[in-house]
């Protein structure tokens, strides 16, 4: 490391600590240094103050989206968070996602979304082309591919009111699962309709496009207006539109294959009530 | 009271370790022979460093030059890998990897399209023709997405946040592992008939390096500790293009797909740098000229012409030395690196198009626009082509029942592994080690499991709670890192690498020695103890191979033996095991090459 790189300022963090029992808020100070993130920031507090202080992180270069965290109160990856996106000599409060159960510090028990992507029933191609090949025009998936860049954070799902503020784990499938599920709906070579099952089980109706889902992306995908208004559009199509209704019953379409309806809803975690509310 | 009441067991007839591309992989294979698999990832599933793969995976499909084949992606392989690559693999390798990208497209991956709507190719380092099938420069998020979602419908069960710390079974038989779920702390014992290493790699071991936490050689350490061997380690692919501004994210990765859409290595003079380093080797192939090089870069992008490829796409060693020359002889840019330049070779809607996470990287956390800027590179600690030694046929290893696939196996790559030759493997070899450890569990029972050897698991892993002062594991780890990087790093000679094996002798006893605090719910101290034991095995086969071979070779870069040697080592592959006394390093001759294969290397 270059002279320039050496430590200069200091920065106060003020990070939550506890478990699913309780906690409380403990300052650490540390040395700052060019191009720092919050990430190194909190893995300095873990060698010199605290080594058992639970983080989860992976990459450090955005790839993996594993370290979300609530930042001065937005949802937001610890490593790709700039210290010098903050006012100096204020203190920078790092807090757990809220909407998922409390494991540990800033660790939160995200299996709910494992479940969920369990539930979606996976993508089935139609046969190949005669000579092997299957022909895709780029301008025919780029829309997806834009999807495919979700990197599986889970701030989406953190910031989703539906899931945040009215606990709807059980009955809406948030954000990053509609942008899953406008993948496979828009993926050319997909044979399944899963629209029944957007409406009936995985809540598309509760989405009300507020947006905030879009806004907190890391990946800067629009999730709203790219996924889900579109999803939303082909489901009230489907189900409420007559014509189109009238259309299905004369000829109905060849390439998708309607699922029944799973009976069982998707069960939430109810491992631990979230303590932080209390301190919040 | 026996093992099964005290600790939390599960039982499987293949068990897979680590869920990176390689471990999915085989856990899809081995779960469509309709055996039982478990598969234990240390981090949430889909986090792997698979995610992180940027360029593409290389197969010779064929797409955009159709004179691409099996036998000049195999000689390619090997010409890259210094023919120190054991042929058979690099053989599988180029012949299976078109049909596991055509597989992939089958569980939706979305690979960017030719014209005609076809998988399209990109170039690469080292690869003669476009064959890198690719999604932007995010190939690796695509991938493990895609085996992911496939793969959560096959039945198998998924251990996440789970620490593997020791195999069980003996040096003839593994019968399964011993670990730890890092939210609780307790501990965790998988039976197995058969089990698949697929840990990934040990880029943590050096200071300045593009791995996540988790490449911590983790598969190699429990493999060599169990009796099985390790082979290649002294090769570690320095990456030629990390970031090295700012020291925040020095190492941090830059797709060799810059140079791919035609980037470019520049001095601090503005000159093109590497018309400088064109070794004899791939003199043939290699433009001499900035013109010739740019006539290329149009025309491949065709798939016409005769031109030759540009030096800035020579292989991964001799692109990260000529960086290191240029820098030691001053002419480097302001933070020690060289500069790359894509912004004047593409427009800035082509870059945001072609590399948007290189562009949204610089961007966030460099203040770079690569739209408008160079950027900053220099080498960084990346892929070690060296790990467990395998069965070029099955991937087993030389424990019986003990498969090993992907970055943690040895012999694909040789000396150096061409870039994106990894996605490849991690798909063809992740299949093979699953089809193979799936058809001995079938054939064979569960060996017992010994409640003595569980004890001494469970006591090796609480040590560091008993230890009332001790050293602070995060700061053992900060010093092998710096030790690495000053001894065994890019440029190599016998007193670094004395002074190096000397080093790393005082860290065992220093990590030995580390005690840590709080409780065992998720401590992250406690577990830089565990993956402390691994870095350790593995830098020191490092350091102590690379003593051994007098010579360079690919990655392998001696100062006191500059030249690539034509007689005895080029004929042999070093192969590390636990002995009596310590490591013991050992020379064993290469395989011979059939005709047939000979044949193959020599067309052209």
């Amino acid at each position: 490391m270059s002279d320039e790189a050496k430590k200069s300022d200091k920065a106060t963090l003020r990070i939550w600590r506890g478990n699913a029992e309780g906690g409380e808020f403990k300052e650490y100070e540390v040395g700052t240094y060019p191009g720092m993130v919050v990430l190194d920031a909190i893995h300095d507090v873990q060698a010199e103050h605290a080594p058992d202080l639970a983080v989860r992180w992976n990459c450090k270069a955005g790839r993996c989206g594993s370290c979300s965290a609530e930042i001065n109160g937005k949802p937001r990856l610890l490593c790709m968070t700039r210290m010098s996106h903050f006012e100096p000599g204020q203190p920078i409060t790092v807090t757990p996602m809220k909407t998922f159960p409390i494991v540990k510090d800033l660790v939160t028990d995200v299996s709910h979304n494992f479940r969920v992507a369990k539930r979606i029933p996976p993508f089935k191609p139609r046969p190949r082309d005669a000579d092997g090949h299957w022909r895709m025009q780029q301008i025919d998936i780029d829309r997806i591919q834009e999807f495919r860049k979700c990197i599986e954070c889970f701030l989406c799902q953190d910031v989703c009111h539906v899931l945040r503020d009215h606990d709807k784990h059980d009955s809406f499938a948030g954000p990053r699962f509609m942008i899953h599920l406008a993948t496979l709906d828009m993926h050319p070579l997909d044979t399944v309709d899963r629209r029944p099952m957007m409406k009936e089980e995985l809540g598309i109706g509760y989405c009300n496009i507020t947006r905030c889902c879009t806004e907190v992306c890391p990946e800067h995908i629009t999730i709203t207006d790219n996924g889900i208004i579109p999803l939303k559009e082909r489901v009230a199509d489907d189900f409420f539109d007559p014509v189109r209704w009238l259309m299905r019953k004369i000829s109905p379409p060849a390439n998708k294959k309607s699922l029944p309806v799973l009976p069982d809803p998707i069960k939430a975690t109810t491992k631990t009530k979230k303590k932080q509310d209390a301190e919040a | 009271m026996t093992t099964d009441d005290k600790f939390e067991t599960h039982e499987h007839d293949v068990l897979i370790i680590g869920a990176g591309g390689a471990g999915l992989r085989a856990a899809i294979e081995a779960s469509s022979m309709g055996v039982s698999v478990g598969l234990v990832c240390k981090s949430l599933l889909g986090k792997a460093h698979t995610v992180m793969a940027e360029g593409g995976v290389a197969a010779a499909l064929g797409n955009v030059e159709p004179k691409d084949g099996w036998k000049v992606h195999f000689r390619d392989t090997m010409k890259g890998g210094r023919y120190l690559n054991q042929w058979r693999m690099a053989q599988l390798h180029a012949m299976e990897a078109p049909d596991r990208v055509n597989e992939l497209e089958e569980w939706g991956a979305l690979f960017d399209r030719t014209a005609d709507g076809r998988i399209l190719q990109r170039n690469f380092g080292g690869h003669k023709y476009p064959r890198l099938a690719h999604v932007g420069d995010r190939t690796g998020l695509e991938m493990i997405r895609t085996l992911q979602q496939h793969g959560i419908h096959l039945g198998m069960s998924v251990y996440m946040e789970c620490t593997v710390t020791r195999l069980l079974g003996d040096d003839n038989r593994v019968s399964g592992a011993f670990g730890y779920w890092r939210e609780t702390g307790k501990f965790v014992i998988f039976k197995a008939r058969t089990v698949v290493l697929a840990t990934g790699g040990i880029g943590r071991a050096f200071k300045i390096n593009s791995n996540s936490w988790e490449c911590t050689g983790d598969g190699q350490a429990l493999a060599y500790l169990l009796g099985a061997e390790l082979m290649d380690c002294e090769f570690m692919q320095f990456h030629p293009t990390g970031m090295v501004w700012p020291p925040s994210v020095r190492g941090t990765l830059i797709t060799e797909g810059v140079r791919g859409e035609g980037g470019t290595l520049r001095n601090k003079d503005g000159k093109r740098i590497m018309f400088d380093y064109i070794p004899e080797l791939y003199a043939k192939d290699t433009a001499p000229t900035e013109e010739e090089a740019d006539r290329w870069l149009e025309e491949s992008a065709k798939g016409t012409g005769k031109s030759r490829r540009t030096p800035d796409l020579l292989p991964r060693d001799i692109v990260a030395r000529a960086i290191h020359s240029e820098v030691k002889a001053g002419r480097g840019s302001p933070h020690g690196g060289v500069f790359l330049d894509i912004h004047s070779r593409r427009s800035a809607a082509d870059i945001k198009r072609k590399l948007p996470a290189m562009y949204h990287q610089f961007k966030e956390l460099g203040d770079v626009d690569i739209t408008r800027e160079s950027m900053e590179v220099g080498p960084t600690a990346h892929y070690t082509m060296g790990g467990i030694r395998v069965d070029p046929e099955t991937q087993e290893t030389r424990v019986k029942g003990l498969f090993a696939a992907g970055e943690c196996a040895a012999g694909m790559h040789g000396a150096n592994r061409l870039g994106d030759n990894s996605l490849s493997d991690l798909l063809v070899f992740g299949r093979i080690a699953g089809h193979h450890a799936a058809k001995l569990a079938k054939a064979t029972s569960q060996k017992s499991v010994d409640a003595g050897q569980i004890e001494a698991c469970e006591r090796e892993a609480l040590a560091p709670f008993e230890r009332e002062e001790g050293r602070n594991p995060f700061q053992v780890r900060e010093d092998l890192m710096n030790q690495m990087q000053k001894y065994v790093g890019i440029m190599r000679n016998e007193g670094d690498l004395q002074a190096g094996v000397v080093e790393l002798e005082r860290l065992a006893a220093d990590a030995g020695k580390c005690a840590v605090s709080g409780n065992r719910h998720f401590n992250a101290g406690w577990h830089e103890t565990v993956d402390l034991r691994n870095l350790l095995v593995v830098s020191e086969a490092m350091a102590r191979a690379a003593l051994v071979r007098k010579e360079s070779r690919g990655a392998h870069a001696r100062e006191d033996f500059p030249d690539q040697d034509k007689g005895h080592w080029s004929q042999v592959n070093l192969v590390v095991r636990k002995g009596s006394a310590g490591m013991e390093v050992e020379q064993v001759p290469l395989p011979p090459l059939p005709d047939e294969i000979k044949q193959v290397l020599e067309e052209e």
